[in-house]
């Protein structure tokens, strides 16, 4: 069986700048992403400020809740480098334990985010309320579809594991992984400063 | 040995018939398909124009309705623009980039696959449109609220806005691919600077596709949620600016401009060279006019708003960048003309089609240099005047040199050459019949005729030049029947082609027309730029690379097989594509519909990522 896997994946394919190619194809995905928020965060504060009724960003915002998930999803980011490195030690066993981690991390700040969204409505905003309300849910929202996406993605590496798919050799899967929960969460330290923390300090804007 | 059981199916096995069509992975034959569906598109959407032009040939007609009219532009723009010229470059990007490159497939063939299926259910969605209650209505620019479900409450729009998300994810599955191929995949030896130009083009139009696909994908989410879901991105009574819509489109849309002209660019570099039988002038030069023209091309989206009312600091400095962009673009065609220059020029059908596109592009080029200029362009804005400098660089430009690419590459493809007798007759049809078409363009322009408006009165000095632009625009469509007729005949009966027939310089004319299945029975280390004119002629032999050569007739080479999940996965986006469309007239079915879609796509993407990449024992069972 270990032949057979390390033909399938562990196989070093020669490239001509000797970077893997699934990895420069995730590269290039995160670059083809960057574009995506930034057009999402730039229609954000394009209109900030420019709703003609509430509710506003300081009415709804809790900073206090928000940075714990913001806490959650930054020790995500960590047990993911920690799995990354247990399976580059050998250790499937650990490995596991912390892919499943950082997706029970995943999965709270989801939870942290729909229990936000639910509260936000029941304060009277919706999509349809005013121009924070579009521009808001719409910029969140995508960020949470990308983290749904990438908790599915680690669950995925997790069971996978248990029949054997995951081994020392093919830590690329783990890796692509891996880049792409780092750039998720960095969008959201994004999207935290802009919409958060300038929303209720409008001081520093 | 044992292996690890997983409930995926064997990897499909058809070497002929349609199934071997469907499940292929061989960029070869992505490349056809993708040339094919791209061919009978442009055919669609030329018969949209020859509708226009009967429609507007005289004042006053009745012919189609002012709705329809409305139809039929919108759809031409659309599909000449998504549907034609783009998957026509993608379709010289599949067939020629690995044989430029010496590779024996692309990065990732599943992916190639998928942004076919992908690109092709796309295109079937935007032209349902017309029998699933109206086609399309606001032009190609789509700018809201026009698009607004106030005033555009019909599925039209929604059409539109799908089949364009769709089309965006085909195009940036190709392009993510093209980057790996052509930054990965290379031969040893071929430096970056001794890749040939078009595979350069590629690399960077690849590169703006990466960049500027998601830009229109937000726009286009945005208008969705403000159609399906009530959002305000572009409801002025909430507060919204509909100038947002304009700046995220057209923030795309300059880059786009480039990325249907670069590939262009790309195909005439290399057709220039051979027929002069000189390497081109200013390799350096050339490539870094293209990356320039690449990096520039994110400056100036404001001209085309420079009577939105952006104020005259920003109008100045769009102007200014604009004439800039000029530059790289005008040291491209001295390039061309300096790689002529004292050549020994042979005027096959090819190479007469890449003067053609010389020669049209520097007038296409000169009218955009007109309105760079804010105070010129204020009175052409919206004018015929933009239709002719439009249709100078797209049909001029485009076009011609996709033209040319066919002719020059057939060979290649089919293993029979072109006519030429029929070929040059085409040539001069389709170039004279172009200038009748869309010079008169400029005159009624500058006289005032708006665009896209479905008729007009006598009497306001349009009617001759509306005349003649219609009898040009029907001559160019014979000439595009010839060439249709000229290509289905010679792949069936044309004089059989050698290996290289034009006398060529780069690695696709040292294997067999058509190429073998594998490409390279041996892949060969290159020496520098041009490799195979230099092994004819100046005795630098291209070695094979030790270890990496297919004995027995290639018969021990891997080669990447076929797979059915691509197909699987563009069927779930279509499906879910359609879900997503009807949620507002029929909410829970549209959802429901949207669920299975993704379902379908996900099942596929599992099943795509567990299959194994080669079957170890499948070397002996070729």
């Amino acid at each position: 069986m270990a032949e057979a896997t390390a033909a399938i994946h562990g196989e070093h394919e020669e490239t001509s700048t000797g970077l893997n190619n699934r990895k420069l194809l995730m590269w290039a995905f995160l670059g083809s992403d960057c574009m995506f928020f930034a057009s999402l965060i730039a229609t954000y504060v394009v209109y900030q400020g420019k709703s003609l009724k509430g509710p506003f960003p300081e009415d709804v915002f809790s900073i206090p809740i928000t940075s714990v998930s913001t806490f959650v999803l930054l020790m995500s980011s960590m047990s993911m480098v920690l799995a990354y490195a247990a399976l580059r030690q050998g250790s499937v066993k650990s490995f596991r334990i912390w892919i499943f981690s950082t997706a029970i991390l995943g999965m709270t700040f989801l939870g942290f985010q729909v229990f936000e969204f639910r509260d936000f409505v029941h304060e009277g905003l919706t999509l349809k309320t005013n121009l924070f309300g579009t521009t808001f849910f719409t910029l969140t929202g995508f960020h949470g579809a990308h983290v749904t996406l990438g908790v599915i993605w680690l669950l995925s590496l997790g069971f996978h594991s248990f029949k054997g798919g995951i081994t020392p050799d093919n830590h690329l899967d783990v890796d692509l992984a891996a880049l792409y929960w780092h750039f998720v969460d960095v969008v959201w330290i994004i999207i935290f400063t802009v919409v958060y923390l300038f929303g209720v300090f409008p001081g520093i804007n | 040995m044992t292996t690890i059981s997983l409930p995926i199916p064997k990897r499909p096995v058809h070497p002929t018939g349609v199934w071997s069509w469907i499940t292929t992975v061989d960029h070869k034959r992505i490349g056809i398909l993708y040339g094919v569906t791209a061919f009978i598109m442009f055919m669609t959407g030329g018969l949209e124009a020859m509708y226009i032009r009967a429609q507007l040939a005289r004042p006053g007609q009745d012919l189609v309705s002012p709705e329809v009219y409305n139809q039929l532009f919108t759809m031409h723009g659309t599909t000449m623009i998504f549907l034609a010229i783009m998957p026509m470059g993608a379709a010289f990007f599949n067939y020629m980039i690995p044989l430029q490159i010496g590779a024996r497939d692309v990065a990732f063939p599943r992916l190639n696959a998928f942004s076919y299926w992908t690109f092709l259910f796309g295109a079937l969605m935007l032209n349902l449109s017309w029998v699933l209650g109206g086609a399309p209505n606001a032009g190609w620019f789509g700018y809201a609220p026009l698009t607004s479900s106030a005033f555009n409450p019909g599925d039209g729009i929604d059409f539109w806005i799908l089949s364009l998300q769709i089309l965006g994810i085909a195009s940036l599955a190709a392009a993510f691919n093209f980057v790996v191929t052509i930054i990965n995949m290379r031969a040893p030896g071929m430096l970056l600077m001794r890749m040939p130009l078009f595979t350069w083009m590629t690399l960077i139009t690849s590169f703006l596709l990466i960049l500027a696909f998601p830009v229109i994908t937000v726009a286009l989410i945005q208008l969705m949620f403000d159609r399906q879901f009530g959002s305000n991105f572009f409801l002025p009574a909430a507060g919204a600016s509909p100038v947002l819509w304009q700046h995220l489109f057209w923030i795309f849309g300059h880059p786009e401009v480039y990325i249907l002209i670069l590939p262009a660019m790309g195909i005439v570099s290399e057709i220039i060279p051979t027929f002069s039988k000189k390497p081109i002038f200013g390799y350096p030069v050339v490539v870094l006019s293209g990356l320039v023209i690449a990096f520039m091309g994110w400056m100036v989206w404001s001209h085309h708003m420079f009577t939105v009312g952006l104020g005259p600091v920003a109008n100045s400095v769009f102007a200014l960048t604009t004439m800039a962009i000029a530059v790289p673009t005008g040291v491209k065609i001295f390039n061309w003309i300096a790689t002529m220059w004292r050549g020994s020029i042979d005027f096959k059908t090819a190479m007469l089609f890449a003067v053609g596109f010389i020669w049209l592009f520097i007038i296409g080029g000169l009218s955009g240099v007109m309105h760079s200029s804010a105070a010129s362009d204020a009175q052409q804005q919206d004018t015929y005047f933009i239709v002719a400098h439009l249709h100078y660089v797209l049909f001029g430009g485009s076009i011609m040199a996709l033209l040319a690419g066919i002719y020059y590459w057939f060979p290649k493809f089919t293993g029979r050459l072109m006519n030429e007798t029929l070929g040059k007759i085409n040539f001069w049809l389709v170039f004279i019949s172009m200038n009748i078409t869309f010079f008169p363009m400029h005159f009624t322009g500058l006289n005032g005729m708006p665009r896209r408006i479905y008729t007009y009165d006598s009497g306001m000095g349009w009617d001759l030049w509306n005349a003649v632009s219609s009898a040009g625009a029907f001559m160019l469509g014979a000439g595009i029947l010839l060439f249709l007729y000229n290509a289905i005949t010679s792949a069936r009966s044309g004089e059989v082609a050698s290996a290289d027939p034009w006398d060529g310089r780069t690695l696709e004319w040292t294997i067999s027309s058509p190429p073998p299945e594998y490409n390279f029975e041996q892949i060969p280390t290159v020496q520098g730029r041009d490799p195979f004119w230099a092994q004819k002629y100046e005795g630098v032999a291209m070695v094979p690379v030790a270890g990496g050569s297919g004995e027995n007739g290639g018969h021990s080479i891997h080669l990447p097989q076929p797979s059915y999940w691509p197909f699987v996965a563009s069927i779930g986006i279509f499906i879910g594509g359609f879900g997503v469309l009807y949620i507002n007239a029929a909410s829970w079915i549209g959802v429901a519909v949207a669920v299975i879609g993704a379902l379908i796509t996900m099942i596929a993407v599992y099943a795509w990522s567990l299959e194994p990449v080669n079957d170890p024992d499948d070397g002996a069972a070729h």
